[in-house]
């Protein structure tokens, strides 16, 4: 049976204590800059926020892994390697990246540090992930969101490296790394600046007729009515109109979120090490709640006894959730 | 000299109209180079495959050079298979747009697609280091990294490509939104797609174009067009600039971008003609300057 480690999101340093003592074996969290794909404003971490959170993750027996996964636009890499050279430094366990110059500095520079494949690589094959492994000596992947259970099982046969999977949290649509959806409505881009539908071009405007838009750049993601929620308009959860869809339709997918509580126990059957967790951008009593829950299913189903999940199922309760990709082909 | 490249189509055209798209842009359009193959989506490559080795050697004739361009997305084991089977080949060039393709390929010489992030002179070098001769950056890249990135690739050897007309590729998922749209899976598509041969509009409820679906791509609304921005591209070292397909006439569109560069149409007459071909079709060059991808930045605002 795999390790089945589970990785939590820590978007600052109070999210981070609270996401080791809830039982994390690893905490994932980046730098206040363009180097992490939840570059938003009030996250992430000061070189010296990071030094304390790894002492603190240390000491109660955790890893720190830091984020280094966007793509250095041309003519600001020295940016991304001087975070490499910090994060060195202050004795981050592993990297996770994306880009290959990147990869190869890290590699080059810094080679007893473990190197994990970031989801953002969009690294969905066997083929693709031996790239990585036999280029810069990848130890683990991070698998994007579009794999079917028995499709994972078959490329761990064939991969030389571990497998890490999102299990629960926000449910992107688009191959990871290759969407520049905000940076076509809004200029600033999620592969080159780490910001997916950023709070600063988001606006909440109430018709006449009580219908509210909830906008991003100035353009309608979705209209509510007036005793509807409205969402947050994040571009690839949008409802959109189409000659033979003048309805208004969820064109790519539903507010929803990731929940494979469900399917923990076929996912360490099918190999996989770990199991991350998404939500840098959330409240600590969030992750508190989550984490918590997760350590217990997973110590659970590791001692060959049945998880109640019911309280993970709950965590989402009120919102939609999906299985996504991983239980159906017809998800596709 | 620069040369003017033809991508591959992104859309589910049918067999005859890539037939007689090729033909024309065998005997007419002023490129120098063709990419050809499936790109998008691997369920409509069986239907290409047939005309394949006829169109190749029809460009060829005509002088072009030809390059098979990779999948962007290899998951299925058909992906894979396709993905294997190209790199395998000893002529025409290929261009690779999957880690998949790099793997199979090895350091035999390849081109870098735009699905691969080629985003940084790093990047570039190690690419290079691999066996590329060739990079078509990401059209989300601005210009001043477009000017590094250009001017490094160009000093060690390589070819530099910058889509400069077309949709831009926004996003690929494994979902297919033109099934999903008609409720149907990407398993039982029944090739909806084939219905929008230029992709298939989405508008904001505030009835606002916004998206274009094509399969499981999602691409602008607006065309990429550079113009006013090609003395600079060329400046900074990109030698190839590339023409995405739409449905529009592309021997036109060709012509115009030809004589700019060779100066002998100014950018207003070329932008009026473009305007002409492509009807009502919102222009954008936005991500080139640094702003929203959809915007389109006059030429009299330049510094």
């Amino acid at each position: 049976m795999s390790l089945a480690e589970l990785i939590c999101p820590a978007g600052t340093p109070a999210a981070l204590r609270t996401a080791v003592d809830a039982g994390a074996d690893a905490v994932y969290c980046g730098f206040q800059d363009a180097t992490n794909a939840r570059n938003f404003p009030g996250l992430n971490f000061t070189p010296q926020e990071l030094a304390e959170a790894v002492a603190y993750a240390h000491a109660k027996g955790a890893k720190v892994l830091l984020a280094l996964n966007t793509y250095p636009p041309a003519g600001k890499v020295d940016l991304w390697r001087q975070a490499a050279d910090t994060g060195a430094r202050l004795g981050v366990d592993a990297f996770i990246v994306a880009d290959m110059g990147v990869a190869e500095y890290i590699a080059r520079n810094h080679p007893d540090i473990r190197l994990h494949l970031s989801v953002q690589a969009a690294a969905s094959s066997p083929e693709a992930i031996r790239y990585y492994c036999e280029n810069f000596g990848v130890k683990r992947v991070v698998l994007p969101r579009i794999l079917t259970i028995p499709e994972i099982r078959q490329i761990r046969k064939e991969i030389p490296c571990e497998i890490e999977t999102f299990i629960f949290g926000n449910h992107g649509l688009m191959v990871e790394g290759r969407c520049s959806l905000t940076n076509y409505l809004t200029g600033q881009s999620t592969n080159l600046d780490g910001v997916c539908s950023p709070a600063s071009d988001v606006e909440y405007v109430r018709a006449e007729d009580g219908t509210m838009a909830s906008k991003l750049a100035g353009f309608t993601i979705d209209r509510f009515g007036p005793d509807e929620k409205a969402g947050y308009p994040t571009i690839c959860k949008g409802r959109y109109t189409a000659a033979h869809r003048s309805d208004g339709y969820y064109a790519f997918e539903e507010p929803i979120s990731l929940n494979l509580a469900r399917l923990l126990p076929e996912l360490i059957d099918a190999g996989v090490h770990a199991f991350k967790i998404e939500g840098r951008q959330r409240s600590k009593s969030y992750v508190r709640a989550v984490v918590s829950a997760f350590r217990n299913a997973v110590d659970e189903i590791r001692a060959g006894r049945t998880a109640d999940i019911a309280n993970l199922v709950a965590l989402t309760e009120g919102q939609k959730q999906t299985q996504g990709a991983f239980a159906t082909k017809k998800w596709r | 000299m620069t040369k003017l490249t033809m991508g591959p189509i992104a859309y589910h055209w049918s067999a005859e109209r890539r037939r007689d798209f090729y033909a024309r842009i065998a005997d007419e359009a002023p490129v120098d180079e063709v990419y050809l193959g499936e790109v998008i989506c691997s369920k409509r490559a069986p239907f290409q495959e047939a005309d394949l080795p006829g169109i190749i050697e029809r460009l060829e004739r005509a002088g072009k050079t030809v390059v098979l361009s990779s999948l962007a997305e290899v998951m299925l084991r058909r992906e894979r298979k396709a993905t294997e089977d190209l790199a395998s080949m000893e002529a025409p060039e290929i261009e690779i747009n999957n880690a998949a393709g790099l793997y199979a390929r090895g350091t035999r010489p390849h081109r870098i697609g735009p699905f691969m992030n080629a985003y940084n002179e790093a990047t570039i070098r190690w690419m290079a280091s691999k066996g590329a001769t060739h990079v078509c950056l990401p059209t989300e890249l601005p210009a001043p990294s477009i000017a590094v990135a250009a001017r490094m690739a160009r000093d060690i050897g390589l070819g530099v490509e910058v889509q400069v007309f077309g949709r831009a590729s926004l996003a690929v998922s494994a979902r297919c939104y033109h099934a999903r749209s008609h409720g149907r899976t990407k398993d039982n598509c029944q090739f909806v797609c084939e219905e929008d041969p230029d992709g298939m509009p989405l508008r904001t409820r505030d009835e606002q174009p916004i998206l274009r679906i094509n399969g499981i791509q999602t691409q602008s609304e607006g065309y990429l067009i550079l113009l006013q921005e090609l003395p600079q591209l060329v400046a900074d070292g990109v030698s190839h600039l590339r023409l995405m397909p739409q449905a529009v006439d592309m021997v036109t569109v060709a012509e115009v971008y030809r004589a700019v560069l060779d100066q002998s149409m100014s950018t207003e007459a070329a932008e009026a003609r473009l305007r002409q071909v492509c009807a009502d079709t919102p222009f954008s060059n936005g991500f080139y300057h640094g702003q929203a991808g959809y915007r389109r930045i006059a030429q009299a605002s330049l510094a």
